[in-house]
């Protein structure tokens, strides 16, 4: 039987809904050093839609591909110890400093030199910046269908799918033919978590720079074990126009950024006793607010 | 040429109030532009659409009408926006930032290198100097947004790309009809000279769409919790609340998120932008986000056990306490004081 391969993509991101007060640096900057590095959590959602095309049919493999630093190997990892079965970290000071646009044309180089694909399965967007467009503009590079803001995978035949999509009043079911992109919103099923088993298989998985620190002897286990090794790829690895990467391949520049101070007003404090509550309800009730 | 387009969202034969509060934003710009302001519509039955249309300060609609493109796909819509833009060269694009938007309008920017930024709260018109290549631009366009999970607000510019694209939230902008009596034109476009044949593989093949029954966006009160809400079932507190008083209940993203309320109540950047007489945040601690979403309700009142919550720095009244001792006390109390 043929294999069908599928690709999620995942990204590092900043847990920006957990943000304390040190988040913010005196002059206004963000302090990323502060936030913990997550697995962005839609792409666990589309990596949740992979595993389950990969339970009920044998021959599917999934494959990770991340952009980002060295330590973005973390959600590789995280993804095998939740049944990926291989993972590629994209990462060259080349990216950095990408817009939308830059981020899904090195993606898309990598997933052409990943070549051999059924289906691309993507979260709809990360936290970090809430755009929802590297999805479809990596379906634009490849010249592949998009189905974006999917719930479910509902069917997957030789040659399509068949999704359900959900929008903001309602849903909808498209078929669409492979090879094709996806992308899946938070109302879809949470991730799986971890496999135990799968930890004490992948625990050791690593980049080649991740490796170079480790003894002699401790390599040979990447010898022995090929599928510990995640291939890291530099903008030399794949075929790349390089004024269309990082900074001079984004079209968008940041002219200003700044912190928000609110105009502060002079609140009135309520007590929230008896008397206090009564009060304020009368109040707003007299000057016509309520009622 | 160099004009300033609106891609216009069809809902059930009508234009999509994000479009027409686009169209209003789009026309101020283009006053301040010195350019025409046009529109494109695609879809199916879309006879006498431009009448909407004009009423916003419309110059010209474009319409592109056939019935596959009725209900809306990706690829033939791209094909059609990709190749008109080539021809027409507009300087800026806007479209809303709804799913129909947020689908349609990176692939439209990939497609032209063009850069696009989501979710802007604002648009502005202004100037740039690129000290490093000692250049200077005039009359770009300023996309401003939060970002970083909405803990720091960015200004955005497309210097050497264009047009230069944005999406918008619904409700973000302010919809104003321009001149009931504003006349444009209107130019059908050749669908089959747009799009090809395998733009089409993409089968719609059920749609269960329904009218939203909450309007947060327009209420004139809203009772909206947050994370400090705490459970799901507490958030039925807020729901008792609104019930009494005639409110409607929103949620902020944290609230959402936890699963406490649904999307379509979701208030703040990405969700919709109101503008109540009153406004009750619930356990909403308030960060940019949700406060980009709801800072011009005439009067807020904040409960929440944290005194020093940044919500407070915008609220007119402060209640430090627990919901659950607090919102019964003013159901109580307003039914008191109303009888």
């Amino acid at each position: 039987m043929k294999e069908f391969k599928i690709i999620v993509l995942a990204k590092q991101v900043p847990d920006t809904r957990n943000v304390g007060k040190d988040a913010m640096k005196a002059d206004g900057t963000v302090n990323r050093a502060a936030l913990p590095a997550i697995f962005n959590p839609e792409d666990l959602n589309a990596l949740e839609q992979a595993l389950r095309i990969k339970d009920k049919d044998s021959s599917a493999t999934v494959t990770l591909l991340s952009m980002g630093p060295g330590r973005a190997a973390e959600v590789i990892r995280e993804g095998l110890y939740r049944g990926a079965d291989s993972g590629y970290l994209l990462t060259d000071r080349a990216f950095a400093g990408a817009d939308t646009l830059a981020t899904s044309y090195a993606l898309s180089c990598a997933i052409r030199k990943i070549k051999k694909f059924d289906l691309i399965i993507a979260g709809r967007q990360a936290i970090d910046g809430d755009t929802a467009q590297v999805g479809p503009q990596v379906a634009q590079k490849l010249g592949l269908p998009q189905i974006t803001y999917v719930e479910e995978i509902v069917e997957v035949a030789k040659n399509k799918v068949i999704v359900k999509r959900r929008l903001e009043r309602g849903v909808e079911m498209v078929e669409c033919p492979l090879p094709a992109v996806i992308t899946v919103n938070s109302s879809a099923p949470e991730c799986r978590p971890r496999n135990a088993k799968l930890i004490m298989k992948y625990k050791h998985a690593a980049t080649l720079t991740e490796r170079q620190d480790s003894s002699e002897d401790y390599i040979t286990i990447y010898n022995d074990r090929p599928f510990l090794n995640i291939e890291e790829w530099s903008v030399t690895d794949i075929e790349t126009v390089v004024d269309q990467l990082g900074l001079s391949g984004s079209p968008t520049k940041v002219k200003k950024i700044e912190n928000i101070v609110f105009q502060a007003k002079e609140a009135k404090i309520v007590t929230a006793d008896d008397t206090g509550i009564n009060d304020l309800m009368k109040e707003l009730i007299e000057n016509h607010t309520l009622g | 040429m160099n004009n300033l387009f609106v891609i216009c969202e069809i809902d059930n034969g009508k234009v999509a109030d994000v479009s027409l509060e686009l169209l209003t934003k789009g026309r101020s710009l283009a006053n301040d532009l010195k350019c025409d302001l046009e529109a494109l519509v695609i879809g199916h039955k879309l006879d006498g659409i431009e009448s909407q249309l004009y009423l916003y300060g419309t110059d010209t609609v474009w319409i592109a009408d056939d019935s596959r493109l009725d209900p809306y796909t990706t690829l033939p819509f791209s094909s059609i926006i990709v190749k008109l833009f080539q021809e027409q060269k507009p300087q800026i694009a806007l479209l809303g930032a709804s799913s129909y938007g947020r689908d349609l309008g990176p692939h439209v920017s990939s497609a032209l290198s063009s850069g696009l930024t989501a979710d802007c709260t604002s648009l502005e018109i202004g100037d740039h100097e690129d000290k490093k290549n000692s250049k200077t631009y005039k009359g770009l366009l300023y996309q401003i947004r939060p970002a970083f999970g909405g803990n720091i607000i960015a200004t955005i510019i497309n210097p050497d790309h264009r047009p230069q694209m944005a999406t918008v939230r619904e409700g973000v902008m302010k919809k104003e009809i321009y001149s009931e009596t504003y006349k444009g034109k209107v130019i059908k476009i050749d669908v089959n000279q747009y799009v090809k044949p395998e733009d089409f593989v993409v089968k719609v093949i059920e749609r269960h769409m329904e009218e939203s029954k909450v309007n947060v966006k327009n209420a004139s009160i809203i009772v909206s919790g947050g994370y400090g809400v705490g459970s799901k079932e507490n958030f039925d507190l807020l729901f008792q609340l609104a019930d009494v008083i005639g409110a409607e209940v929103g949620a902020s993203r944290a609230a959402v998120d936890a699963g406490y309320a649904n999307h379509d109540r979701q208030i703040g950047q990405t969700g919709v932008t109101v503008r109540p007489k009153l406004y009750i945040a619930c356990g909403i601690s308030g960060q940019i986000q949700h406060i980009a979403g709801m800072q011009e309700s005439a009067m807020i009142i904040s409960i929440n056990n944290d005194p020093s919550a940044p919500i407070t720095s915008i609220a007119d009244y402060v209640i430090t306490g627990n919901l659950e001792d607090v919102i019964p006390r003013m159901i109580k109390y307003y039914k008191k004081n109303t009888k």
